[in-house]
């Protein structure tokens, strides 16, 4: 038992690959724990940094700077009443929510946050990615259509057509990243998320700027599709406030809407993996080949150390600036933990084997915390798209680039 | 549903092909409590797919009987009702129905009561397109104009707080002038708020007026001919982008309009793009109006002789002003007594919803949102 435990520790493959059933549960936990972490994370976030962009505070109450307020939104939402209209078809209204968060989190069996940092890997991981990830759609139609209501249906139609629209676009990009693979001696590409972080590692470039501007443009298209996928300002007509009220989950509430949100959120993170893997070179770090050697590895291994003391000397910062009033009493001992507790990871982390371990994990999860605040600025940016012009933008503008781009590449890497 | 029926059943639909699917409309109420209506209009939209066939306009949900409770009121009793109906621009419904009044009365305002209500109707113009642009913006979907032109107009606001002790149903005025002197340093606040608003509204358009996705979404919708509004009725900025130049301010001025510098911003296409490029033109010219206006104001009463109790002579009045939404008209009936016979106010909100079918049929549901916002509805006016 105790081997079958410790042979994994010494294997560079993945735990799905090695085979090894417990590892492959553990990280299962450890993801699904992550991602989950995550999205509270970016609740907060997202209505922090949106509120400072439109000159308001955001949270404040709950908790110092409303650090409390997801928690106390998951509360809400858990104690609420838990309807189900009754004209509803009840078993597809039941399933609906459940279908977007299992889409949502499947995808991140293959999602690579380390060489060896994935549950498995797959040689199809990309394509398993996106097949799996577009069966969330599934789940906003089922929710439209089994509201039997009005604005939830025209909700589910627009989302079901706009992702329709927008995957092939992205398919598309998604084929010149893989197409870029393959632009090597041997001639073989791969559809392996981990080949593919490998493959710009042995090039020597990530694929964002290789043939520039070719994969930038693939990248670009990604990016505008990827948001249209995850149903996003600007493209969230299915959910369209101002004109649906809340699009197809209208007839949802309490725990059911916080799967919705759940899923909504997972899948913004996953698709952001995705094209951090496939254009922005994944787990690794800044220029792995130029600046390599013994004193550049250290310097960037201290990153991720160096972050948690910065967060952690912001919040100490915030704990000089609370009010000296006894009501802020609890808020500022709890900012000062909170202060403490980073501070503490970020000295955990200046531990040399730690520190080595999870340096690919911190230059992954800065790359995709780097496209996040991207969609929290188009949110606070763009107006929404109509439903006819973001067809058009789908059909007439990406997906034509996309082609053009994919030819493009091809054309340039076979010369 | 029924109820919904039967409202639209007169509705006349355009045609179309019949396929063997024998697809039926969609028919949906949107409102009287819908996040985009702008309070509790109802409209009911007739759909094919996202297309509109017809939309029918229910309201009355916040009808409070302004007009009939005129009747049951002295002049000056009645004054602070017309503040409620367009809430957001409590100003220029005191000015028009004072003014009306002092028409019915013939006495007039001093001077410097004339200037005082100019520079406080323009404010309040500039008030309510920030409100119109902030809601507007967010129907389009964009969120942030919304919270900065709410934290503009609360300077405004602050300035009617100081001189008058309300911010939005502020009783202004009073039937042959002002009650209250200016506070000291009233001059400078406004022309601190002039300075501050100017690069403001700069901020405004740059978030949207060359946005692309603003562009797509307000040019070419919901069009309206400047003939149509006029057969209509529309009045204000909307008949104005519109192309036809009619502002009572410069048509037929009163208050101090007529001493003023200013310019009638006009549109071409009609569209709503057009309708927000005027908006915006319109705040500019009322911080040129409001500078002037400090500038030249003068000293001397606020208040007109006028009598204790109000009886004006057996006759009647229509008195009409260009209050932010378009043409404010007072028609008011006097029987020689304290109570008028009959008031009858001709909103600018209530006329110009009016358009609303013509300039949405045959566009998209997201285009009805777009309209109902260029419109610049408030429902406390429409419903009265």
């Amino acid at each position: 038992m105790l081997d079958y435990i410790t042979s994994y520790l010494h294997s560079d493959l993945t735990p799905g690959q090695a085979g090894n059933m417990l590892w492959a549960t553990v990280y299962i936990l450890i993801v699904f724990a992550g991602i989950s972490l995550a999205v509270v994370a970016m609740n907060w976030l997202e209505r922090k940094a949106l509120a400072h962009m439109q000159v308001r505070l955001g949270p404040m109450r709950v908790g110092p700077h409303g650090l409390l307020q997801p928690i106390a939104d998951a509360v809400k939402l858990l104690i609420k009443e838990d309807i189900i209209p009754s004209e509803a078809d009840k078993l597809v209204f039941w399933i609906a929510p459940l279908m977007v968060v299992t889409a949502a989190f499947t995808t991140y069996i293959v999602v690579p946050f380390g060489p060896t940092h994935a549950i498995t890997d797959m040689n199809i991981g990309i394509l398993f990615m996106l097949g799996v990830s577009s069966l969330g759609v599934l789940g906003i139609v089922m929710a439209g259509w089994a509201s039997n209501s009005h604005y939830p249906l025209i909700g589910g139609l627009r989302s079901s057509a706009q992702m329709v629209s927008y995957e092939v676009a992205m398919g598309l990009a998604v084929v010149s990243a893989v197409l870029m693979t393959s632009m090597n001696a041997t001639g073989i590409g791969t559809l392996s998320m981990i080949g593919i972080v490998n493959a710009q590692k042995d090039q020597g470039i990530w694929f964002a700027f290789k043939y520039f501007p070719l994969g930038f443009i693939a990248l670009a298209v990604f990016g505008v599709a990827m948001v249209a996928e995850t149903n996003r300002a600007p493209f969230d007509l299915p959910e369209a406030e101002s004109e649906l009220t809340a699009g197809f989950h209208t007839e949802y509430s309490g725990l059911r809407w916080s799967l919705f949100m759940l899923g909504e959120y997972a899948a913004m993170i996953a698709v952001s993996s995705v094209a951090v893997t496939l254009w922005l070179g994944g787990w690794l770090r800044p220029f792995p080949n130029w600046l390599s050697g013994q004193p550049w590895d250290l310097i960037f291994s201290l990153f991720p150390a160096a972050t948690f003391l910065v967060l952690a000397a912001i919040a100490a910062l915030g704990v000089l600036r609370m009010p000296k009033h006894a009501y802020f009493r609890v808020q500022t001992i709890g900012l000062a933990g909170f202060a403490g507790v980073l501070g503490l990871i970020g000295l955990v982390l200046l531990i040399p084997p730690v520190r080595d371990r999870v340096e690919d994990i911190y230059w992954f999860v800065i790359k995709v915390a780097a496209f996040m605040y991207l969609y929290i600025w188009y949110r606070a940016t763009f107006p929404r798209y109509r439903f006819d012009q973001l067809m058009k933008v789908g059909w007439k503008v990406l997906l034509p680039v996309a082609l053009g781009a994919l030819i493009a590449t091809a054309v340039v890497g076979v010369l | 549903m029924s109820d919904a029926t039967k409202y639209i059943s007169h509705l006349e639909l355009g045609e179309r092909d019949e396929t063997f699917l024998d697809s039926n409309e969609l028919i949906i109420n949107m409102g009287p409590q819908h996040p985009a209506t702008h309070g509790v209009l109802r409209v009911i939209l007739k759909l094919d797919g996202e297309k509109v066939l017809g939309t029918e306009c229910v309201i009355g949900y916040l009808h409070r009987g302004v007009e009939k409770i005129a009747e049951n009121r002295t002049y000056a009793m009645f004054n602070p009702y017309v503040d409620r109906m367009d809430y957001v621009a409590a100003v220029s419904n005191g000015l028009g129905y004072c003014e009306a009044v002092e028409k019915l009365l013939n006495v007039e305002a001093p001077p410097r009561a004339k200037y005082i209500r100019v520079i406080l109707a323009e404010l309040n113009r500039i008030a309510s397109h920030q409100l119109w642009l902030g809601t507007h913006a967010l129907d389009i979907g964009a969120m942030t104009p919304l919270f900065y032109t709410f934290r503009d107009r609360e300077e405004i606001l602050k300035i009617f707080e100081k001189y008058c002790g309300a911010r939005l149903t502020t009783h202004a005025f009073r039937i042959g002038g002002c009650q209250y002197e200016t506070y000291e340093g009233f001059e400078r606040d406004v022309i601190k708020f002039v300075d501050f608003v100017t690069p403001k509204i700069d901020e405004y358009e740059e978030l949207l007026t060359t946005n692309r996705i603003w562009v797509e979404r307000t040019k070419d919708v919901g069009l309206i001919s400047g003939k149509d509004c006029i057969a209509l009725g529309v009045t204000g900025p909307v008949l104005r982008a519109s192309g036809v130049k009619w502002d009572i301010r410069k048509a037929q001025p009163y208050a101090v309009y007529s001493e003023m510098d200013f310019e009638i911003p006009v549109g071409q296409n009609g569209d709503t793009y057009d309708r927000y490029l005027v908006r915006m033109a319109e705040m500019r010219q009322s911080l040129r109006i409001i500078r002037q206006a400090v500038g030249k104001i003068p000293e001397g009463p606020i208040m007109a002789k006028v009598p204790k109790v109000l009886k004006p002579p057996v006759g009647e009045i229509y008195h009409s002003i260009e209050a932010p939404k378009g043409e404010l008209g007072y028609f008011i009936v006097s029987d020689g007594s304290t109570q008028p016979y009959r008031v009858r106010v001709r909103p600018p909100s209530f006329v110009n919803l009016q358009a609303l079918d013509l300039m949405v049929r045959g566009a998209l549901v997201a285009d009805v949102i777009a309209v109902i916002g260029t419109l610049d509805i408030v429902l406390g006016e429409v419903d009265r």
